[in-house]
Parts: structure tokens; sequence; C-alpha cells
């Protein structure tokens, strides 16, 4: 470990002041040796692949600077505009009903006064988040399968009598809306519940012997206080849910391309990378969309408030 | 909706009076229970029935173990035994992840919560920034870096991105900054303890907790990724079961009619191997519940 701590030693650079002490503190060329393994990831994993993608979306595949070619060239691709609707109207329709339905669901089970019963519908809620990815995807591929299904009968009730008719494109958004919810939905209602109960019982009594109801507290006391949460839930969904790729891909496989293999951002960005060999084409919409995460992401950390940065 | 008056002055919660407002709750709350429900209780059933039950039979009626043992067989009999191959496959990419996250990501979260370096405040922020984006949106950017060292097909390929944890990184860093007093490691420290001794001796036996929380969230998500392996990985050789599920779904004539042929898989076969590819996951899901709770309500500290 010598090597690692003079190279430590050497980034010290003497002229700059200490930063200040906390007593306990140790500032230590050891703590270069603990973080040197993360550092060496992140730098690999997180920074080199996003400043590789700038580079690729700037410059043409033959290496030269491309300006803004490759942005307006993906752009300009008839899959584009269609590409981003889809994913828009998902993200309306998923964030509507989280925002909506979690708070709704979380306020409803933090009434519940027996135990075991809030415990128990909690574990209900959350269990479909062990299905992620591909296995929730092939479980609502059965069940909007109207011959299979065991909501058969209200699938056809709904005029739905076979799977091509369920999966018909204006159908998709509340489809990939319903699957993200049935698979997500239960952990935000953990985390809201969580946060309904750090709200000081003495504030709920108060504004209870003020004669407030409960819908006027979960109005005045409990929706304010969740505003923080409600917000961290919709921005990381909003970050997760322009990523779309999973669904949209299975379901293109299982209805034989019924639904186009290029339905979502990503998976065009796939296509750009896997079908046409153009990774420069890849690299811009990869970018355009990392754009948008790290943007969210970043306000969320720094105006967020939610997160110990000390 | 009737909000009746104050009832119980006892109660600390904002609990629900009047009938019609219970019975709202109550009518919202079981259709939600049904919803998240019904599917896997049905996907239970359904890998113990036969084609035809699954379509003709009641829908939540029980299948037979015969017929059970007739969708593994087909099932593990598939290209040769391919799934037990993905499901290997699997079991070695989230474990390996698994380690080097935790070699990886428990140092880093202790000498960030416990000790000071340049850059420190920096490295905090950027791990947060990383753990709040969508794993997804990195990767295809990690797939172009790494097709050009050629590593593609390599399980490196997969196990090195998911073992960049920075969210197992905060777990750490908030566990180390707020349950381990300082004045211990101070103490280690008098009594002519090295830094790498404080660490070892003091601060890593405290730490059992958190050690499992982030091996339970790595193995979990590393289990349950689809897009990276579907991109890094190009022969299905080197599948994970979650990327092998879409080769049998390819195989299945019931939503892909050109697969006919001898290598077909049925509905119910299908769903069996959808429980069987979220088995691992649903078992730490339903035992380390608290556990896994605990850790998704410690992400943010501040009220």
């Amino acid at each position: 470990m010598t090597t690692v701590d003079e190279d430590a030693r050497r980034t010290v650079t003497p002229h700059r002041p200490p930063a200040v002490r906390r007593p306990g503190d140790v500032r230590s060329a050891t703590s270069y040796a603990f973080i040197a393994l993360y550092v060496l990831l992140t730098v690999a994993f997180g920074i080199l692949p996003m400043l590789y993608a700038v580079y690729l979306a700037f410059t043409t595949g033959e290496g030269g600077f491309a300006g803004l070619a490759n942005f307006t060239r993906v752009a300009g691709d008839f899959r584009f505009l269609p590409a981003v609707g889809h994913v828009a109207f998902y993200l309306l329709l998923w964030l509507v009903s989280l925002v909506l339905l979690v708070t709704l669901l979380a306020l409803i089970v933090h009434t519940i006064r027996w135990r075991w019963l809030s415990g128990t519908l909690r574990l209900i809620f959350y269990l479909p988040g062990a299905l992620a990815g591909a296995s929730s995807v092939l479980l609502w591929l059965f069940v909007l399968d109207p011959t299979a299904s065991p909501v058969g009968g209200l699938l056809r009730s709904l005029g739905l009598a076979s799977f091509v008719q369920v999966i018909m494109p204006a159908h998709l958004p509340p489809i990939f809306a319903i699957i993200a919810f049935w698979a997500g939905a239960g952990g935000w209602i953990v985390i809201m519940y969580g946060a309904l109960n750090n709200i000081s019982p003495d504030v709920i009594e108060a504004a209870r012997i003020d004669g407030a109801g409960t819908l006027q507290i979960a109005w005045r006391i409990q929706l304010p206080l969740l505003r923080k949460w409600i917000s961290y839930m919709g921005i990381m969904s909003l970050a997760a849910g322009t990523q779309l790729f999973v669904e949209p891909q299975l379901l293109s496989q299982a209805s034989n391309a019924v639904v186009p293999n290029d339905y979502s951002l990503n998976q065009l960005a796939y296509q750009y990378a896997f079908q046409q060999n153009d990774f420069n084409g890849a690299a811009a919409i990869s970018l355009l969309l990392l754009v948008v995460a790290l943007a969210l992401s970043a306000f969320f950390v720094l105006r967020g408030g939610l997160f110990e940065t000390d | 909706m009737t909000t009746g008056q104050v009832r119980v002055a006892g109660s600390r919660r904002a609990a629900v009076s009047g009938w019609s407002g219970r019975a709202i709750a109550g009518v919202a709350t079981t259709v939600f229970v049904l919803f998240f429900l019904i599917p896997i209780l049905w996907l239970l059933l359904a890998s113990t029935k036969n084609a035809r039950e699954l379509i003709v039979g009641h829908p939540f009626a029980p299948g037979s173990a015969g017929a059970f043992a007739d969708n593994w067989d087909q099932l593990f009999g598939f290209g040769d035994g391919e799934v037990t191959t993905w499901i290997g496959n699997s079991a070695l990419y989230a474990t390996g992840a698994l380690v080097i996250t935790l070699i990886a990501s428990i140092p880093a979260g202790y000498a960030m919560a416990l000790t000071r370096f340049r850059f420190r405040r920096l490295l905090l922020i950027l791990t947060l920034v990383v753990m709040l984006i969508p794993n997804t949106a990195l990767v295809l950017p990690i797939f172009l870096e790494l097709n050009t060292i050629g590593l593609i097909g390599s399980p490196l390929s997969v196990i090195l991105p998911m073992s960049f944890f920075p969210f197992g990184v905060y777990l750490t860093y908030i566990y180390f900054s707020t349950s381990i007093p300082r004045d211990l490691l101070a103490a280690a420290r008098v009594d002519g303890c090295g830094e790498f001794q404080v660490f070892a001796k003091v601060a890593l036996p405290l730490a059992a907790p958190i050690v499992a929380l982030v091996a339970f969230f790595s193995f979990v998500q590393s289990w349950n990724n689809f897009f990276l392996p579907f991109v890094m990985l190009p022969s299905s050789d080197g599948y994970p079961i979650q990327v092998g599920l879409t080769s049998l779904l390819a195989s299945t004539p019931a939503f892909n009619p050109s697969s006919a042929g001898t290598q077909s898989i049925q509905l119910p076969t299908l769903a069996l191997a959808t429980v069987i590819s979220v088995l691992p996951v649903l078992i730490v899901f339903l035992f380390a519940q608290r556990f896994l709770i605990a850790g998704m309500t410690a992400g943010g500290t501040k009220e």
C-alpha cells in the first residue's frame, strides 16, 4: 500500500490551508487506500464512459470532429420523434398514477391500527418488486393474453379478445405504466409510510384536539410534510422512466414485431449501435438521455435537501 | 366522504372515522391488494398445470405434481440444459459483483464517514449523483467503452460494471457517520492502533448489519439486471437467466407462432421459468423484508 500512500501525499498541495478539522477526525493518507478501489470503479464505469460517450457523440465514425451532426441526424430520424412521444405519454400516465396512488395508499395503510394488518399490506404491495426486469414483463404477458389470463373475463369485457388486440399501439403507454406501477409502487409506499411515521404524533394529536378530521389532517399536515419525498419519488421515477427498454423490447419479441423494436429512445439507441453499427449516433441518443438523468439527479442532490452531503 | 368528529383522543394516528370513509378506504385497499397479489399467485399456480389446464381450467385451480414435473423436465431439457447454465451464470455474476462491491464500498463508505481527505465532499456528491441516475443510463456508454478494449462477451464485462455500486457506498457512509461514535475510534488510536487496524479491528466488527444490507441490495440488483448483460453478452452461453428468459419467450409458440418446432416451450413451462428466475430474490424479499425496508428508508436521512 506504500504506493497509494505516496501518490496520496503527492496530491496534497502544501500551500492550501488545511480543511477544518472536527474533533476525532483524522486526516490520513490511509484514507486514500480505503477509497482507492471505489474511486477506480467510479472512474472506469462512471466518469470514463460518460466522457467517451461525449467524445463519440461529437465525432464522426472516422474520428473527425462532427459538431452537432450526430444529434441532428438522430433527431431527424423518422423513428426519433415517435419514440420521444411514446416515452413522454408513458411517463405522464405513470408519474400521475404513481404520485396519486402511492400517496393515497400510504396514507390509508398508515391509518390502520392493527400492526399485523398494516405490515402484511406493506409486504403485499412490496413483494412484486422482487420481480424486476424481464420477469415482471413476462408475467404481464401472461396476464395480458386473454386466452391464458387470470383476468381474461375482465379483458374480454373491455372488448379485448386476443393478445394482438391488447397490445395495440395506443394501449402500450398505459400497459407499460401498469407494469411499472405494479413492480415499483410498493417500494415507494414503504418509503412514504416510513416518512409518515416520522411525523411527530404530537402534531397530529394537536390537530385532532383542534377538531381536525382525518381528511384535514392528511391534507393540511401529512401531505405538506411528505412533499419532499413525493418530489423525490417523482424525480427518480421520471429519470428511470425515460430509460424505458425491457418492456417494449420483450413485448416486441413476444408479438412478432407488432410492437416495433424501436418503440422507446433506449431501444433506438440500441438499434443504432447493434443494427446500424453507428456508435456515434448511439452515443448521441445515450448522451441525451444521460444528460436528462444527470440534470434531474444533480438538481435533487444539491437542492432537494433529502440527502446528507454535510 | 364523512369525516366524523374527534372520537379516540388516545389514538396517535390519523384514524379514518365514519363508516363511508372506512368503506372507501377498505375498497381501495382491497382492489390494490388483488392487483398486486393476483399475478403472483396465478403465476405460481400456472407452473403446476399443463398447457390445456392453463387455457380451459379455472385460473385459480391448482394443477398437479405430475404436470409440474413435466414442465420442470421440459424447462431443464431446453437446449441441452441451457437453463442450468443461465442460472449458474446469474449466480456467478451476482456473487462476483457482490464480493467486489463489498471490498470496494465498505472501506470507501468508512473513509468518507470517519476520516478526512481531499475531495471528500466532491466524492460524496459524485456518489449521490451517480446513485440517483438510473443504472440503465450508463449501459450503452459502458458498452461503447468496453467495446474499444475488447472486453465484450467476457463475464468481467458485466461483473465489473455491476460492482460499481454507489448506493452501497452511501448506505455505508450513513451507517458509519450515524452509528459509530468517533470517540471509540479515537480511543483505539490512542491505544496505538494504526489506521488499518482501527478499520479492521474496531469499525468492521461493528459493521455486520451494513455489510449484510449492502450485500442484499447488490445481489438483488445484479440478479435482476437485464439491460447490461443483454448488451454485453452476445452468446447465449453467457446469458444470465434474466436474458435467457427472452430465448425461452422466443421459443414459445403461444406468443411467437413462427417458433413452433423441436425446441418449443409451452406456456406453463414459461411460467415456471419466470418463477425460477425470481426465486432467489423472492426468498430474500420474504425473509429479509424488515431489513431491506430499513435500508430503503435509510437512503434519505434529513427530516
